[in-house]
């Protein structure tokens, strides 16, 4: 059969049906705090064990891009991450909305999806056998070296003082070190409770760090939620378009950062959206701007979090290794339908393997429609309900999405415990966004450094494990240019100036 | 939004928390609850999710399967106790983790607090290399430890965990020493040997199912060949009395009648008669063992015995 076979094939009215089906229920579920990709994809596994697997794997494909798409919402609407992936979402997106922007943040944020979720698909369909050569070539120590990539953005998300963005990310990763280490099983910070030995769970942490200041600030203060126009104006398609084009080397720039970062298996949707926030806005014609409300900041850190859905079936598909955890559902979904995956999936199941691709392709494009629907729908019911009702609102939300990640009232302890904290610190002038930023990347950078020093220990050569590989010096190089740039960009002010 | 959103989350909710309990006449007369310690799409998962047909072809009921996830599993044994105790809820076990994990210390459960029904699938351990390894033989690995010891790095889950066992062991046993480094999980393993970050690999045959010529096995911890590798040795073969893995079980709350403990036992032995079932499972390079309800609390002692010796080596225990 033909590629051009399978292509109609996922065009069957079935198909398409799935597809939609698949975007519409995982954007609400992705919007809701506390309910992830990950979790979306769990609940409606079971739901497709009676299909014809490519059948399958379009429903899963379509929910999962859905969910990474759906956390916008409540990102830029009440400044909480709706999953993991959107926390870069919420340091342009939430002041665009509070300065009345909302609409036009939430049409931003699909033209980012939709775009960042074509070219990682695009790339999974054309390039995926040599970019799963890219997620071997990278060991414990580039994860490291990412990860503190990751945490230069420190310099860009405090708001007020550097100082206390140091000290509130420290926070953060102290958190991340709560409970059992994976690598070496030292037991930390548990004060002896049981529930505490997992460690504290990564979205009961963004809930209750992000969300529950929200609705403290919801209650204490007298402002209106968010600040709207005199009347609605639409979808504002045509004015976030032209940010779009203005920010076209952005987007695609973040899609490409996006895909690549989903192929690695132990990154992730967050971390993608943090490095292309970061290269953005060092990129900038205006860094300033970032972090209050600009919009090349949206289309960063959505275009890189849906690349990497495409991206992160390229380690799953060509090597049976799942790039992100819902991969990793899918991958057992796949079993349990009898597919073995592994390096000859792609030779021996090509048709499912095409029809899937390109029915995750379709699934993506009708996100676009159904995301300005869903989105304007979104940003209307959120101005009109009362705060009355939103605030108990979104903190039941809360409650509920956080004893739904395990299961375990534990969790929701956590989450309520973090909150009144993150609120505390933010009297203090410590900001959520580098307590989170700790937390998500102190378990990557923790585990990268420690196996990078077994590993050079035992060959004895621990300064050429961390220095002396070419992708950890081109990420070192990337960490250095962002942490001089401001020093960089001024010399080449002044020559400038010298100059005339 | 708002409204539609809580109502999805409320399906949410039921879809993970719902199973009603049916008392003992026809056990069972209801969905049971199975409650899996481990993320969705892991073997554990996908094993229930295997077993689901049969079950339902065996007793005409369905499985809901609920994810509890925490702290290599602990999180969930540790609360198993506390649930109902009428047969409408079981729970996936594993070991060497039941073992391992109370030794330590710290966690919330004993060894003997876990009341196995079954044991009904092995995972046996496998020494891998990368597929164009120099490395073809277990003497030739052990050559090479031998040459710089230390110098071997071999990935593997967690610390403290299966893998880190067979190292342990494996070391103690050759006279070797090599580093053992942690990752994630399987697939985080598997991907830093593919990519050459470690020169070896303590995992499974699932892994060289998975990965086929990319990957070599050099020996598998089993009494006999593996059926689908039959020209890899196994560690008897090459002297080493080393027969061991990762196994699954499925266990109740303590308090949960005799009669119904002996009645799931059996249906989790009719399961692993099943013929597809068998089939998916050997297929993808699980080993189907049959330790019934009366044998389980002789293998748990033996193990114990064992594994506390193992735990010495691992530095656990004084």
């Amino acid at each position: 059969m033909g590629v051009l076979a399978h292509f109609s094939d996922a065009l069957t009215p079935f198909h398409l049906l799935l597809a939609l089906a698949g975007v519409v229920a995982g954007t609400v579920v992705g919007a809701l705090p506390g309910l992830t990709a990950t979790m979306a994809v769990a609940v409606l596994t079971p739901l497709t064990f009676g299909m014809p697997p490519q059948s399958a794997l379009i429903l899963l494909g379509a929910i999962y891009t859905g969910a990474i798409y759906g956390g916008c919402y409540a990102a830029i609407l009440v400044n909480t991450p709706g999953t993991p992936s959107a926390i870069a979402t919420t340091f342009d997106g939430w002041p665009m909305a509070r300065r009345g922007d909302g609409d036009l943040a939430l049409t931003i944020a699909v033209l980012a999806s939709v775009t960042g979720g074509v070219v990682g698909v695009l790339l999974l369909l054309l390039l995926a056998p040599p970019l799963a050569q890219v997620a071997l070539a990278f060991g414990p120590v580039e994860y490291f070296w990412l990860a503190v990539l990751g945490l230069t953005l420190i310099s860009a998300i405090s708001e007020a003082s550097l100082l206390k963005g140091v000290l509130g990310c420290a926070i953060g990763l102290m958190i991340s070190m709560v409970g059992t280490a994976i690598v070496g099983g030292d037991i930390r910070f548990t004060f002896e409770s049981q529930a505490l030995l997992g460690g504290v769970n990564l979205v009961a942490a963004l809930v209750g760090i992000f969300c529950i200041p929200v609705v403290m600030d919801l209650v204490a203060t007298p402002d209106a939620h968010l600040k709207v126009g005199q009347r609605l104006r639409g979808f504002r398609l045509a004015e976030a378009a032209g940010h779009a084009w203005t920010g076209r080397w952005n987007l695609l720039r973040s899609s490409v950062i996006g895909t690549l970062v989903g192929i690695l298996p132990g990154a992730g949707g967050s971390i993608a959206s943090l490095v292309a926030y970061a290269e953005a806005r060092r990129t900038a014609r205006e860094p300033a701007s970032y972090g209050h409300g600009a919009p090349g900041g949206i289309l960063a850190s959505e275009s890189a979090n849906n690349a990497t859905v495409g991206g992160g079936f390229v380690p799953t598909l060509v090597l049976g290794i799942p790039g992100t955890p819902p991969d990793a559902i899918i991958l057992g979904a796949l079993l349990v339908h009898g597919i073995r995956t592994g390096p000859n999936l792609f030779s021996a199941q090509s048709g499912i393997v095409y029809t899937f691709i390109f029915g995750l392709l379709v699934a993506t494009l009708i996100m676009l429609p159904a995301g300005l629907l869903l989105g304007r729908y979104a940003f209307r019911t959120i101005i009109r309900v009362p705060k009355a009702v939103l605030a108990p609102a979104i903190l039941l939300m809360t409650l509920i999405g956080t004893f739904a990640i395990n299961n375990n009232i534990h969790d929701v302890w956590v989450m309520l415990a973090l909150g009144a904290g993150a609120w505390l610190l933010g009297r203090a002038g410590i900001t959520p966004a580098p307590v989170v930023l700790g937390v998500v990347l102190g378990p990557i950078a923790e585990q990268g450094f420690v196996q990078g020093w077994l590993i050079g220990s035992a060959t004895g050569n621990v300064a050429g494990e961390f220095f002396g590989r070419p992708i950890a010096l081109a990420i070192i190089g990337m960490i250095l240019l962002t942490l001089l740039w401001p020093l960089i960009a001024r010399r080449l002010q002044e020559r400038r100036e010298e100059q005339p | 939004m708002r409204r539609r959103a809580f109502a999805a989350a409320l399906g949410v909710l039921a879809a993970l928390g719902a199973g009603v309990a049916g008392p003992a006449q026809a056990y069972p007369e209801s969905d049971l609850t199975y409650v899996i310690p481990f993320n969705a799409g892991g073997e554990s998962d996908v094993t229930a999710r295997l077993q689901e047909p049969a079950f339902r072809e065996i007793t005409g009921q369905g499985f809901i399967i609920q994810y509890l996830v925490g702290a290599g599993g602990a999180t969930a044994w540790t609360q198993l106790n506390a649930m109902p105790a009428d047969g409408s809820t079981i729970m996936g076990v594993n070991l060497p983790h039941l073992w391992l994990q109370p030794m330590q210390g710290k966690v919330g459960y004993q060894t003997d607090d876990i009341a196995i029904v079954r044991l009904f699938q092995l995972t046996p351990f496998a020494l891998i290399v990368p597929g164009d390894s120099p490395i073809e033989t277990v003497e030739q690995f052990i050559d090479e430890a031998k040459k710089a010891p230390g110098a071997i790095t071999i990935g593997g889950t967690g610390t403290h965990s299966a893998p880190h066992v067979a190292q342990a062991f494996f070391d103690q046993a050759a006279g070797i020493k090599t580093t053992y480094i942690p990752f994630t999980g399987t697939a985080a393993s598997t991907a830093a040997l593919l990519g050459k970050q470690v020169r070896a690999q303590w995992a499974y045959p699932t892994v060289a199912v998975e990965q086929q010529d990319a990957v070599r096995m050099l020996a598998v911890a089993m009494e006999e060949r593996h059926p689908l590798f039959p020209d890899v040795p196994t560690f008897k073969e090459k002297g080493f009395d080393f027969v061991d893995g990762a196994y699954r079980g499925v266990a109740v709350p303590k308090e949960t009648p005799e009669d119904i403990k002996k009645k799931l036992s059996d249906i989790f032995g009719q399961i692993n008669a099943q013929e597809a079932f068998a089939k998916n499972m050997r297929e993808g390079g699980y080993v189907l063992i049959d330790v019934g309800y009366d044998e389980v609390g002789a293998f748990m002692a033996e193990g114990g015995e064992k594994y506390r010796e193992i735990a010495r080596l691992l530095g656990l225990v004084e």
